[in-house]
């Protein structure tokens, strides 16, 4: 079953990797790609072009109006419908399975290894492929699949219009493929291919639009950004394999114990072993999850599809780090100041994103920062140790930032691929049921009570400020303020995009439902932002929890019995920010609308400072941007172009033309040369002879 | 004033050297060249037969008369291969002969 699970979207990658590339052989019969603009057709797609006989009809269309009539469509893909049917329905059988599998492992307790194959064995290293199944990877299998699978179908609707489905959906199966053999890692190993391949394919996806230079540097940009994290990830499996030898799981969480105290002599000094390999452990995931100084490739990655941003970007990957914290729970609980760190980065992040995120204009922005700052929040609570209430939001979260990125889509779509917020309003009457959905998903994200992210969130929040490390109360204080802020930011998302008076007539006027295929997902979503909440508290966050995670998860021994005695005042104050954040929304969006622009005028330095998102970008790209490009400058102009071709290889091989070139002009060609030639040979033979020859 | 081994050798001397100089000098014609040769040619007679004379060996001149010999065959074969060159590129002018330029 836990192989079916894994591999049935890896069968429906190849499946529809197939179809793609036939589909491109058919359009360019003669192997080379033309390279005019696409211009991925907004219009719609003429639905009578016959699904057959792709070549002389698709090779004609994709040549010949490419710059004579940009609006006409590419025509799609021959065999759109069947790769979006096959990958669709094989990811919706990975999801059935993965939720057999989490009652089955969750609640049933069977806890399994699956050995695949031995992959590489190496003096001591030894790395089997297989597949380990706990609670925490069955809560995984059942976050990514099932949004995987929403995604697949809310897609098959969103890019309708666009004439290159089978690739997009072979990428989707693909990347779900990686992100679950990420999750169901039973090494070090295993877990970091399965965390490149999800950064492949977030590569693939962010450019999927490849004709935009945007999409294209948004893309470059976050691999890059990864890659930072990555060396970090890279470094601490070393690391771990030098002290413990072995990057097994099990061998790992059982020797734990044993090195602490033990040092790693790094960089000149000697360091507390536990906490250098956690701090660079760590390290890969702020790349991943988009933390603190590593988050700027998050807010860019929205360039791809909105599928793929709810997908890849809220939903499943992003929390790879996340999810990563989890899995080594056993070596962070014993690296006490790594853990703190852990919680410093998260309140940060989730402080800094959330304040970004109330004056961007963008919609797809806002949810993004709001993602980084969720991701924030999952951190704080696996700093101070409460690792299933982490897991918890990153489930609930799963479910909203999902439904608020797929209702986000469906925005953009109404509104013709308008992403701007100032252009929108009063689209509540136009697409009521992508409303009422979004308000949902926003409710559950700022914590309304009943909803998902009210129990998930206060639990934060309650873990927070029982936590025993030195940065719980910066973690509690900094999530407590961040809740107030993403009320706002949130609201104003809302009040902005459906309430008021429309901005542009003309849009508002063309608006419209999405079809069902894209509304079923929204709905299912919504329904799963109310269903994550009570219902399966107990198991992440209340009594229940030692059971359900057992050995999966090694938790800060109190904490759970710990958030449970709280001062009232305390539990309840999230949910009083909340209404703050709420009521300043609607004060200054409903009632005042004037107002959001006045303050921006009256405080122009904050409101700069925001809306640059604290010039990160800026400061980046002046200390390690533009100094790189100066020295990659230099190295191609003075390194490559001087010395190597000066005096490499070109150089010898140009030294050896001018030879040539000169030996080549004594050849005049004309008789009399090549006569005084050899008569100036013979003189000269004959002078050797009489004067030297003879003796 | 006898004229002796010398006189011979000198205008043998100074035919040769004209002969070079034909060759070299010349920026006309192709049969100049081989009228050069000519003279070349005949500057080593004088010597053979001078040499003979004074040495009373007949073998020079016998060799002098085959350098004649081959001196007529080669101006034929030069001559023929003159006209065919002249049928094909409609030049004999020096200047124009370069097919052999690198």
């Amino acid at each position: 079953m836990y192989q079916a699970i894994v591999f049935l979207p890896l069968l429906g990658c190849i499946v529809a990797g197939l179809i793609a590339l036939a589909g491109a052989r058919g359009r360019h019969p003669g192997g080379s790609p033309h390279a005019g603009p696409d211009d991925h057709a907004h219009g719609p797609t003429p639905e009578s072009r016959p699904h057959g006989a792709p070549s002389l009809s698709g090779h004609a269309a994709t040549i010949h109006p490419s710059h004579a009539e940009p609006a006409a469509p590419e025509p799609p893909a021959v065999g759109s419908r069947e790769a979006e049917l096959v990958t669709t329905a094989l990811l919706f059988a990975s999801m059935a399975l993965s939720w057999i599998a989490f009652f089955y492992v969750g609640f049933g307790h069977h806890e399994t290894r699956v050995p695949l194959l031995t992959w590489i064995s190496s003096g001591n290293l030894h790395i089997d492929w297989a597949l380990r199944v706990d609670t925490l990877t069955a809560v995984m299998l059942v976050v990514v699949t099932t949004v995987s699978a929403l995604v697949h179908l809310y897609s098959i609707g969103y890019m309708d219009d666009d004439p290159h489905r089978p690739r997009f959906f072979a990428y989707l199966s693909l990347f779900t493929f990686f992100m679950l053999m990420l999750v169901t890692a039973d090494n070090l190993a295993q877990l970091f291919f399965g965390w490149e391949g999800v950064g492949l394919m977030s590569y693939l996806l962010i450019g999927f639009w490849y004709q935009k230079p945007e999409a294209n540097a948004a893309a470059i940009k976050a691999f890059l950004v990864n890659r930072v994290g990555d060396f970090g990830f890279a470094l601490g499996i070393f690391a771990v394999f030098m002290m413990v030898g072995s990057i097994d799981f099990e061998t790992v969480f059982a020797q734990a114990p044993a090195l602490s105290g033990k040092t790693i002599h790094f960089l000149g000094h000697d360091v507390d072993a536990l906490t250098l390999i956690c701090l660079l452990l760590f390290m890969g995931a702020m790349g991943k999850s988009a933390q603190f100084l590593l988050h700027t490739w998050l807010p860019d990655a929205m360039e791809g599809p909105t599928p793929v941003s709810a997908l890849i970007h809220a939903a499943t990957m992003v929390t790879a780090g996340v999810f990563m914290v989890a899995r080594l729970s056993p070596l962070f609980e014993a690296a006490p100041t790594a853990a703190a760190f852990v919680t410093f980065v998260g309140a940060t992040t989730a402080f800094f994103a959330a304040t970004v995120g109330l004056v961007q204009n963008d919609i797809k922005r806002v949810v993004a920062y709001s993602t980084c700052s969720q991701l924030g929040y999952m951190f704080v609570a696996m700093g101070v140790g409460a690792y299933s209430v982490g897991m918890y939001h990153l489930f609930t979260h799963a479910f909203f930032k999902a439904l608020l990125f797929l209702g986000s889509g469906s925005v953009i779509r109404a509104m013709h691929h308008e992403q701007d917020m100032r252009l929108m309003g009063g689209l509540k009457d136009k697409i009521p049921l992508t409303y009422w959905t979004m308000v949902i998903g926003t409710l559950a994200l700022t914590g309304f009570p009943l909803t998902a992210g009210y129990y998930s969130k206060d639990a934060i929040i309650e873990a927070a400020y029982v936590g025993k490390n030195p940065m719980a109360l910066y973690g509690f204080i900094l999530t407590v303020v961040a809740a107030a802020l993403t009320a706002f930011y949130s609201w104003r998302l809302i009040f902005k995009t459906f309430h008021g008076e429309p901005h542009d007539r003309h849009h508002y006027e063309a608006a419209h439902e999405s079809p069902l295929v894209m509304l079923i997902p929204l709905i299912v979503l919504a329904a799963g932002c109310v269903l994550a909440g009570r219902p399966v508290y107990e198991f992440f966050a209340g009594h229940e929890a030692g059971e359900f995670f057992r050995e999966s998860l090694k938790m800060a021994p109190t904490i759970l019995e710990d958030m449970h005695h709280i001062p009232l005042l305390v539990a309840q104050l999230p949910t009083v920010m909340m209404l703050i954040g709420f009521a300043v929304a609607y004060q200054y969006y409903i009632r005042r609308p004037d107002l959001p622009e006045e303050l921006a005028r009256n405080q122009e330095l904050l409101y700069r400072f925001l809306l640059n998102k604290w010039y990160f970008d800026e400061i980046y790209d002046a200390l390690i941007v533009n100094p790189t490009k100066r020295l990659g400058y230099i190295l191609w102009k003075w390194g490559d172009g001087w010395v190597i071709d000066g005096f490499g290889p070109d150089g010898v091989s140009a030294r050896v033309l001018d030879v040539t070139r000169s030996v080549v002009r004594l050849q005049t060609g004309y008789l009399y040369h090549y006569a005084f030639a050899m008569l100036i040979g013979v003189a000269a033979l004959i002078t050797w002879f009489m004067f030297a020859g003879a003796h | 004033m006898t004229i002796g081994l010398g006189h011979y050798l000198a205008v043998a001397a100074i035919l040769f050297t004209l002969g070079i100089l034909g060759i070299f000098l010349n920026r006309k014609n192709v049969i100049i060249i081989m009228m050069s040769i000519e003279l070349i040619l005949l500057a080593v007679n004088i010597n053979l037969v001078a040499f003979s004379t004074f040495l009373g060996d007949l073998v020079g001149q016998v060799f002098a008369l085959l350098v004649l010999t081959v001196a007529a065959a080669e101006a034929a074969i030069g001559l023929a291969i003159l006209v065919v060159y002249f049928r094909n590129r409609g030049s004999i002018a020096v200047e124009d002969i370069n097919l052999m330029k690198g």
